[in-house]
């Protein structure tokens, strides 16, 4: 049994996906950053290293604050989305 | 919205809600605001509301709360690669109301719960985000929502572990990842004689199942399962420090988890519904944040009011009852027409009465036991494998426990060091 990927997972959820980006990456503070903390770290795999630069997709977010907290540059302007979009779960 | 509320609580979760409800009931003009669709959006969790508390507030509520199932059967199982030890704990007196604990989804639960607020008179504002508090010199006067500036006597901040408002009223340092866990989880859909037939239950009956061992990696956390009516709820709360030290990813570790075999079959042909994550405040008492302020309340997730015990994580039940001590707080702060904060220092003064800071004082130092790594990998390899010599049959003379404890351990933990454990378990469990 492989592993069920993130993306695959996410695509179960129900969004309400806002025009407006809630959280930006500052990602010239990122260039020297080995560490990635916010690669691993992020459950919906919303941020991704590409050629020399961070960037984020703000659509799957879970808004969980975890990229927020792992990061030690203080890159990642955070914020929810506006009242009422984003994740919307139907469980929880 | 002109109106100057007496409160404005923000965040309509157990705590919010909670405090709403308390507030409402007693005459005052109390505003909810929640940025979620509806209460419960936001939330998810790995867990059982407790019913004694809860049936103070409504007597008999599982008769009308969107409750899943009553817990009856407690399981807990260490897990290595190929092999797992459990232990599972039941009792008739879990079966009588007021009930141990429900399993619950939060989704329907937290919406019930804000629904008792609205019926006792709170207003409740969905799909509605406080952006920033107000102020008046140094005490805070209210919020900024929406566009728009509502006045209150006091603000309740119950918006969760990433709490921005205890933040901004700088009660609040920044959180640090070695304080929080990190809750990876599914839904797993599921026919309900399947779930029955699988977890030995039948009717309203219910499975809480903990689990600890080699598919963390060494990760402090562990596993859960939880039955649902009509679902399962799995995931893994992992160390989040530990987790970017690593480079492990959660979701990993909850495919891991899942395809042990002592899991897979429970799961056999479920259909996956709903993806979540959350983080944990999980530090107890080291992260607690100053609880009030000129104008201002900090209560559930908030204020970090998490107990850690070992595997279970107290939240939502800690949530429900510190929202409520911070409800009468202000109703006892409106009888003096006082809101500052040596008039609010009373919260404290609630929590400490009550079960909360008691716990939380008791239990502190198991957040820093819980982070020894034998805990997840030494420990569990040497019990399954005692477990392994005690249960196979090699034709040969069978060997005393302490014989076999000291052939598992070896080249895994010294006696000395399982000593020193021990002597841990004592001052933190």
């Amino acid at each position: 049994m492989s592993n069920i990927k993130v993306e695959e997972k996410l695509a179960v959820n129900k969004y309400d996906i806002d025009k407006e980006v809630h959280i930006r990456i500052r990602d010239e503070w990122c260039q020297d950053c080995e560490a990635q903390p916010c690669v691993t770290i992020c459950p919906a795999d919303c941020f991704k290293w590409t050629e020399d630069h961070i960037t984020f997709s703000f659509e799957g977010c879970l808004e969980c604050g975890s990229c927020r907290i792992v990061c030690d540059r203080e890159s990642i302007d955070w914020a929810l989305p506006r009242g009422g979009f984003g994740i919307c779960y139907q469980y929880g | 919205m002109g109106q100057r509320f007496d409160a404005i609580v923000i965040g309509a979760g157990p705590a919010g809600s909670m405090c709403g409800y308390t507030l409402a009931k007693e005459g005052l003009e109390t505003l909810i605001v929640e940025r979620g669709k509806f209460p419960g959006a936001k939330n998810m969790w790995g867990g059982a509301y407790y019913g004694p508390f809860l049936h103070e507030l409504f007597s008999d509520f599982w008769d009308e709360a969107p409750v899943e199932r009553y817990i009856l059967r407690r399981k807990f199982s260490l897990l290595t690669k190929g092999s797992s030890l459990s232990m599972e704990f039941s009792t008739q007196k879990f079966r009588e109301p007021p009930y141990n604990s429900f399993s619950v989804l939060r989704a329907k639960f937290d919406r019930w719960l804000a629904g008792k607020a609205e019926q006792a008179g709170a207003i409740l504002a969905t799909g509605l985000q406080a952006d920033d508090l107000l102020w008046d010199g140094t005490k805070v006067s209210g919020i900024k929502a929406g566009g728009d500036e509502i006045p209150a006597n006091v603000v309740v901040a119950c918006d969760g572990v990433n709490s921005l408002m205890a933040e901004k009223a700088g009660l609040r340092q920044n959180l640090s990842p070695e304080h929080l866990k990190l809750g990876v989880k599914e839904i797993i859909q599921l026919p309900r004689e399947t779930i029955e037939q699988r977890f030995f239950l039948s009717g309203e009956e219910g499975m809480a199942w903990e689990s600890l061992g080699s598919f963390t990696q060494d990760i402090p956390g562990g596993g859960f399962i939880y039955t649902n009516k009509e679902s399962l709820s799995i995931g893994v709360v992992v160390q989040l420090s530990t987790l970017a030290e690593k480079k492990v990813k959660a979701n990993d570790l909850l495919e891991e988890f899942k395809k042990h075999p002592g899991i897979a079959p429970y799961l056999k042909d479920g259909k996956l519904v709903e993806y979540s994550a959350h983080l944990i405040p999980s530090a107890g008492k080291t992260m607690m944040p100053a609880l009030y302020g000129d104008g201002i309340l900090v209560a559930g997730d908030a204020a970090g009011l998490v107990l850690v015990t070992g595997l279970a994580l107290e939240g939502a039940n800690f949530a429900t009852v510190s929202g409520v001590a911070a409800a009468e707080t202000v109703i006892a702060a409106k009888k003096r027409g006082d809101f500052s904060a040596r008039s609010l220092v009373s919260y404290q003064h609630r929590l400490d009465k009550n079960f909360i800071l008691k716990d939380l004082e008791m239990f502190k130092k198991a957040p820093h036991f819980l982070e020894n790594p034998r805990l997840y990998n030494a420990y569990p390899q040497i019990a399954c494998e005692m477990a392994a010599k005690i249960f196979t049959s090699e034709g040969k003379p069978k060997e005393k426990m302490v014989t076999l404890l000291k052939q598992a351990a070896k080249d895994r933990v010294s006696f000395l060091q399982i000593i020193k454990d021990l002597w841990q378990i004592k001052g933190a469990l």
